[in-house]
C-alpha cells in the first residue's frame, strides 16, 4: 500500500485528507479544479518560503462548495451557512499571524452572506475570499440563486427567474478592497496565480470562479454533458486585461468578463487598527 | 483587589477583563451599549481587541472562531439580538467553543420596549437553538454579582467547552452599586485544556474519559484541525450513523449534567421556617426581597429562594426548602417561564403538596415591593 501510494503520490496530496477520497462532489463537477489549484498555489508560495502552512486557516460555509473544508488538510472549518467570513475574521482577530482563506459558494458568500462579505470588504479585512459561483444552490437541489441568470429555469422559479443575477466582483469595485478578480474553469492557471499573488497581499482580496455544475445548473439550462458545459463556458467567459467598470459583463447569454479588476495596496485592517492606535506595531 | 462604583454591565466588563477577555465582538444594541462602550475603551489597554460586527449573527460566529483560534471571548446582546444569535450557539456547541454571552434582558416582543425591563429569555437562553444540547446559564442580581458570574461563566465555558450565557435585565444592567474588583491571582481563572499530543495523533472532538471535554488545540498550531459544524466523529469528520451521532449529543447534554456541582449557584432568604416561597431572579428578585422583609415584620413566614444557575437549576437546594414550604409563588418579568423548571423539578421530584402560583408580571416597569403585593392582592390568592 506504502509503494503504491508513493507512486501515485499527487503534487497535492500532503494537502488533502486522503482517507476521504473519493469526495461528495458529482463527475464534472467544476469544484475539484479550483480547490485543486488553490492548493497548487499554497504548495508553490510553500516552496518559495512565502507561506506557512500551518498559519493558513481555511474556512467554508454550507453547500457543496463549502464541503470542502473536510477534504483539505490543513487548519479547517466547515461552518454555519453564511457565515464563513465573519468565522475567519474572529479567528484572525484572536491571531493574527492567521492567514484565513475563506472558500465558498456563491449562495453562501453573496446570498446569506451577503452582508458579510459587504463589511468585510468595506473595512478591507484582511482575509482572501474565493467564491466559487456555480449559479445555483446545488447541493439543495437547485433552487434560484442571486447569481442565476435572468430568466433561467431553477426549482424554485419554474416559470423562469423573474430576477437580474448580482455581479458579486463587480459589486465589490464600489469599497475599499485590494484585489478583485474574476476566472472560470476554463482558466486554471490563471486561477492558481491569482490565488498565489492574493495570499501575498494585504487587506480584503477576492476571486470569484465561475465553475461548472452540469448534474444541476447544466439540467436547468439544458446543457447536461459537462464537456459541452464546459466548450460553453469557454465561449462566454472571456479575459480582458483591466477593464473598466462598463466593460465588465456578467451575462450567461453573451459575457462573463474575467480578468484583475482591483489591484491596489492600501492599508488592511489590522494596518488600520495600528494607525489609531488600538493596537501596538509589530 | 480595588472598590469601585459600577453599573452591573460595567462589572461584568470587569470581570471578563480579570477572566482574561482577549476578544469582544459586539453589535449596538439597548440596554447592553454600554458594556461594549467600556470594553472598547479598556479592552485595549489589556492587550485585547474589540470588534464591532456588522450585525449579532455575525458577532456570534466570530465569536465561535476567536474562541477556537484561542482567546477567551465574549459578546453582549439583549432579546432581539439574543434571538439572532441562536444559530450560533449551536454552532458554539457543536464546534465546542468556549464564550460568554451576556443578555441584558429587555421587554419584548420584537423590538418590545428596548430601555425596559424583562425577563423573557430565560427559555430562549436554554432552547433557542435547534437540536439536543445543554448550556450553563447564569442570572447575576446585583453588580458584584455581575463580577462575580462573568468570571465564573469564563471559567465554566472554558472548563466545559460550552457557551455560558450570563443573563441579566435593563434595570439590573444599570443599576450603579459598589463593586469589589478582584485580580486575577484573587479569583479563580481557569486556562484552556490544551491537548499533550503531537499533530497528527491529535483528534478535535477526542474527549477525556474524565469529564468527556475534549482537550484543545488552536487554529494556527500545526495541528491541522478540522471543525466541522455538521455531525462528526472525533476526527470532525461528518458521519451520518447512529454509531457517531448519538454518543455526540449524548455527550454535549452530559458533560454539563456531570460537572454540575462546578456550576449550580443559589441563593436563599428567610427559608428556614418560611411557609410560602417565592422564586425570583434578577431585579425582580431583589424587590422580591424588599417584599418578603416587609412581610416578614408583619409576622408572615415568608422566604426567597433565588437561583443563580437558572440553567441547569440548583435542584438539589431548591428540593430541600420545597420539601419544607406550603406555597411557592413564581415571580417573573415575563408570561411564566422559570415556572416551567420548577413544576418539572417538583413534579421529578414526586413533590405533590405545595401549592404552586405563578406570577408572570407583565408590566414595562421593574415592579415595587408594594406592586407585587397588589399584584397577589388583586389575583385573590390566599396565599397566608
Amino acid at each position: 500500500m506504502v509503494e503504491l501510494k508513493t507512486k501515485y503520490m499527487h503534487p497535492i496530496d500532503d494537502l488533502l485528507r486522503l482517507d476521504r477520497v473519493p469526495y461528495t462532489w458529482c463527475p464534472g463537477c467544476g469544484i475539484g479544479m479550483i480547490l485543486h489549484h488553490t492548493l497548487r498555489a499554497i504548495k508553490e508560495l510553500e516552496a518559495e518560503g512565502k507561506i506557512d502552512r500551518n498559519k493558513i486557516l481555511f474556512v467554508t460555509g454550507i453547500g457543496c462548495t463549502g464541503r470542502a473544508a473536510g477534504l483539505v488538510n490543513l487548519d479547517t472549518a466547515h461552518v454555519l451557512h453564511g457565515r464563513a467570513i465573519p468565522f475567519a475574521i474572529g479567528a484572525k482577530l484572536a491571531n493574527p499571524s492567521l492567514i484565513p482563506i475563506v472558500f465558498s459558494g456563491d449562495g453562501d458568500i453573496a446570498g446569506i452572506g451577503g452582508n458579510h462579505l459587504l463589511h468585510a470588504a468595506r473595512r478591507n479585512m484582511d482575509i482572501l475570499v474565493i467564491m466559487v459561483n456555480n449559479f445555483t444552490y446545488a447541493l439543495t437541489g437547485g433552487q434560484l440563486a442571486p447569481t442565476t441568470p435572468y430568466k433561467v429555469y431553477s426549482t424554485t422559479t419554474p416559470y423562469g427567474n423573474p430576477e437580474p443575477p448580482i455581479d458579486t466582483a463587480k459589486s465589490l469595485m464600489a469599497l475599499d478592497v485590494n484585489y478583485v478578480a474574476r476566472w472560470s474553469v476554463t482558466h486554471l492557471t490563471k486561477i492558481k496565480d491569482s490565488v498565489k499573488y492574493a495570499l501575498t497581499k494585504r487587506g480584503f482580496r477576492f476571486i470569484e470562479v465561475i465553475s461548472i455544475c452540469p448534474e444541476i445548473f447544466g439540467r436547468h439550462i439544458g446543457i447536461r454533458n459537462p464537456y459541452q458545459l464546459y466548450i460553453t463556458l469557454r465561449k462566454i467567459a472571456k479575459i480582458k486585461s483591466k477593464p473598466s467598470f462598463d466593460d465588465i459583463k456578467y451575462d450567461w447569454n453573451s459575457e462573463i468578463t474575467c480578468g484583475v479588476f482591483v489591484d491596489r495596496d492600501n492599508p488592511g485592517y489590522f494596518d488600520r487598527l495600528k494607525e489609531v492606535g488600538v493596537i501596538k506595531s509589530g | 483587589m480595588r472598590v469601585e462604583f459600577l453599573s452591573s454591565n460595567e462589572a461584568s466588563a470587569e470581570g471578563a477583563i480579570a477572566a482574561g477577555l482577549k476578544v469582544y465582538i459586539g453589535y449596538p444594541i439597548t440596554p447592553s451599549s454600554d458594556l461594549f462602550e467600556y470594553l472598547a475603551e479598556k479592552l485595549p489597554k489589556y492587550g485585547g481587541i474589540v470588534y464591532q460586527a456588522e450585525d449579532e449573527i455575525a458577532s456570534i460566529n466570530a465569536l465561535v472562531g476567536a474562541a477556537l483560534a484561542g482567546a477567551k471571548a465574549m459578546t453582549a446582546t439583549s432579546g432581539p439580538g439574543f434571538s439572532l444569535m441562536q444559530e450560533g450557539i449551536g454552532l458554539a456547541i457543536m464546534l465546542e467553543a468556549p464564550l460568554v454571552i451576556v443578555s441584558d434582558m429587555r421587554t419584548g416582543p420584537s423590538t418590545g420596549i428596548a430601555t425596559q425591563i424583562g425577563q423573557g429569555d430565560i427559555m430562549q437562553a436554554r432552547w433557542g437553538s435547534h437540536g439536543p444540547y445543554n448550556l450553563v446559564a447564569y442570572a447575576p442580581a446585583s453588580a458584584q454579582e455581575a463580577f462575580d458570574y462573568t468570571v465564573k461563566a469564563f471559567n465554566t465555558a472554558v472548563k466545559l467547552r460550552i457557551p455560558v450565557i450570563v443573563l441579566m435585565d435593563a434595570i439590573l444592567a444599570h443599576t450603579r452599586e459598589k463593586v469589589i474588583v478582584r485580580e486575577p491571582g484573587e479569583i479563580e481563572v481557569v486556562d484552556f485544556k490544551k491537548t499533550k499530543k503531537p499533530p497528527g495523533e491529535y483528534k478535535p472532538y477526542e474527549p477525556d474519559p474524565e469529564d468527556l471535554i475534549p482537550p484543545m488545540a488552536f487554529f494556527g498550531e500545526g495541528y491541522k484541525i478540522l471543525h466541522e459544524s455538521l455531525a462528526h466523529d472525533e476526527r470532525g469528520y461528518y458521519k451520518t450513523s447512529p454509531e457517531v451521532y448519538r454518543p455526540l449529543v449524548e455527550r454535549f447534554i452530559e458533560k454539563v449534567e456531570r460537572n454540575k456541582s462546578y456550576v449550580v449557584a443559589s441563593k436563599e432568604y428567610y427559608t428556614e421556617d418560611a411557609e410560602v416561597l417565592f422564586i425570583a431572579i434578577g431585579s425582580v428578585a431583589r424587590s422580591t426581597l424588599a417584599l418578603v422583609r416587609d412581610l416578614r415584620r408583619s409576622g408572615i413566614k415568608v422566604g426567597l429562594f433565588r437561583p443563580i444557575s437558572i440553567w441547569p437549576f440548583d435542584e438539589d437546594k431548591f428540593i430541600n426548602i420545597a420539601r419544607r414550604v406550603k406555597k411557592i409563588v413564581v415571580a417573573e418579568m415575563n408570561q411564566g417561564q422559570l415556572i416551567w423548571i420548577i413544576k418539572k423539578i417538583l413534579w421529578d421530584n414526586r413533590i405533590f403538596n405545595v401549592e404552586v402560583y405563578s406570577l408572570p408580571l407583565l408590566l414595562p416597569d421593574l415592579p415595587s415591593p408594594d406592586e407585587i403585593y397588589d399584584e397577589i392582592k388583586n389575583r385573590g390568592w390566599k396565599l397566608w
